[in-house]
């Protein structure tokens, strides 16, 4: 398992960490809604990593004052989505940032198989490689026996 | 816990984690066992008496805060006994005629909420029926969750909450805005005080045909008109909160003012005494403008004169009260 070491997809902050617990994720909620950010949810059930743009989950949320509300938002996706990887995302919106300033994974598949490398031989013995998630082999809304 | 394996170079550390566990020891060892030891170690005393000293009259209002003020410090001393129980429901409605306070009251009561400890940031956010209604299909729900999800940890005041249900459009979307609430307000309780608003009939026949909405609110407070001399003090308060004072006489013709305005169609309490008090002001403008060389003293420019008063449309067309 070289692409794949832990069994689980690591992508965003605190993904090397085992699952935030919904507390944990509030105070991560909480500190971003202190710096200002605007959170937003996201599912998709191909996390390639180049798969940049996740489907958004509702409108980001600005003018937040409490994490209740975000919270709020989560666990309704969650139920609608409970197979699919969720993420949360903080953007923020002072000039000269304007991108996503936090963004970790809050839900995922029960098994995560990973990625293929993809090895093919061109012209002078050249290689190219592209990995592919096994997962993504069924058509969308069937990954991940969902 | 376990004690690390490790230990941090410096000298403090050993000598510093016996005195702290002392510390905390001696902090948890007087556990308050008496009202007044809680209410010395909680804010809830210093609400009680800016709400008296801040708000005239309303007695019902302050009776309710005071209930609830006092549930909170019976927890406390309950929570000691190991006697859990639920946080309480806190919505709230407020109904009386127009001007009785009700929105200065719900503005005040997520300050009052949080030094008790009931919600988590002194935030309010108002709204009315345009905020939470969508205008077509699909429109409503998010438009109402955003608006929920903005006031979580606070209060949610829903000014004239009876314009939500139309009942003679059968296809408003009201409905499904009412429906949401009322799943946040069951299930969220920890999160979300609301508070509604409006005239008091007009309630009791939103009440009638949302009985959800009826029985998910525990406390129902009626709100009052002022008496004639609460007016009068209310005046006074608006006037000194302006910079401005009564002058000589001026108070009793106010009062003779209040006397016949409240007999009169339309008087919106607090609202009117407001308006009447800005067109006095206005006069007393006009009436030192017309004198264009005098030297006006800071006395001059904050004083409100009996005649600024009685120059009145209703001294000409209501008799005194006989």
């Amino acid at each position: 398992m070289m692409n794949n070491p832990t069994g689980r997809i690591t992508q965003g902050q605190f993904s090397f960490l085992p699952d935030l617990t919904d507390d944990e994720i509030r105070m991560q909620v909480e500190y971003g809604l202190r710096k200002g950010y605007a959170w937003s949810v996201e599912y998709t059930d191909d996390p390639h990593p180049r798969n940049t743009y996740w489907e958004m989950y509702g409108m980001p949320m600005f003018d937040l004052q409490d994490a209740a509300g975000v919270l709020m938002e989560m666990n309704a996706c969650r139920k609608t989505f409970p197979k699919h990887y969720i993420r949360l995302m903080a953007f923020d919106s002072t000039r000269g940032v304007e991108t996503i300033a936090m963004s970790f994974i809050v839900n995922r598949p029960a098994r995560e198989p990973g990625f293929v490398l993809e090895r093919q031989e061109i012209e002078g013995r050249s290689m190219r490689y592209s990995i592919r998630g096994y997962g993504a082999q069924q058509p969308e809304g069937e990954r991940y026996g969902a | 816990m376990n004690a690390p394996l490790y230990r941090i170079p410096g000298p403090s550390t050993e000598a510093a984690t016996p005195a702290e566990s002392g510390a905390t020891q001696a902090e948890a060892a007087p556990a308050p066992r008496t009202v007044a030891q809680v209410l010395a170690s909680s804010q809830v005393e210093s609400v009680m008496d800016e709400l008296d000293a801040e708000l005239i009259g309303l007695k019902p209002v302050k009776t309710r805060i005071r209930d609830i003020a006092a549930l909170l410090v019976i927890d406390r001393l309950r929570a000691l006994h190991q006697l859990a129980a639920q946080a309480p429901s806190l919505h709230m409605c407020f109904t009386g005629n127009p001007g009785t306070g009700k929105t200065t009251v719900a503005l005040r009561m997520a300050q009052i909420l949080h030094k008790l400890g009931y919600v988590r940031r002194p935030q309010v956010v108002s709204v009315t029926r345009d905020d939470l209604v969508g205008q077509y299909i699909g429109h409503t729900a998010p438009k109402t969750k955003e608006v929920l999800k903005k006031a979580m940890g606070g209060v949610l005041f829903i000014d004239e909450a009876y314009y939500l249900y139309r009942p003679e459009n059968e296809r408003d979307y009201g409905q499904e805005a009412i429906e949401i609430l009322l799943q946040v307000m069951e299930n969220q309780r920890d999160d979300l005080v609301v508070i509604l608003a409006g005239y008091r009939d007009r309630m009791n026949t939103f009440f009638q045909s949302n009985p959800g909405m009826n029985s998910r609110i525990a406390h129902h407070i009626e709100f009052p008109d002022y008496a004639p001399d609460e007016l009068l003090e209310i005046s006074g308060r608006m006037l000194s909160a302006a910079h401005y004072r009564f002058g000589e006489g001026a108070r009793e013709a106010f009062a003779a003012y209040l006397e016949r305005r409240i007999r009169q169609p339309h008087f919106a309490n607090a609202r009117s005494v407001r308006n009447a008090l800005d067109r006095a002001r206005l006069r007393q403008a006009s009436r030192l403008f017309a004198d264009r060389h005098r030297e006006l003293s800071a006395d001059d420019l904050s004083t409100i004169a009996p005649a600024d008063i009685l120059a009145s449309r209703v001294f000409a067309s209501v008799q005194p009260a006989s």
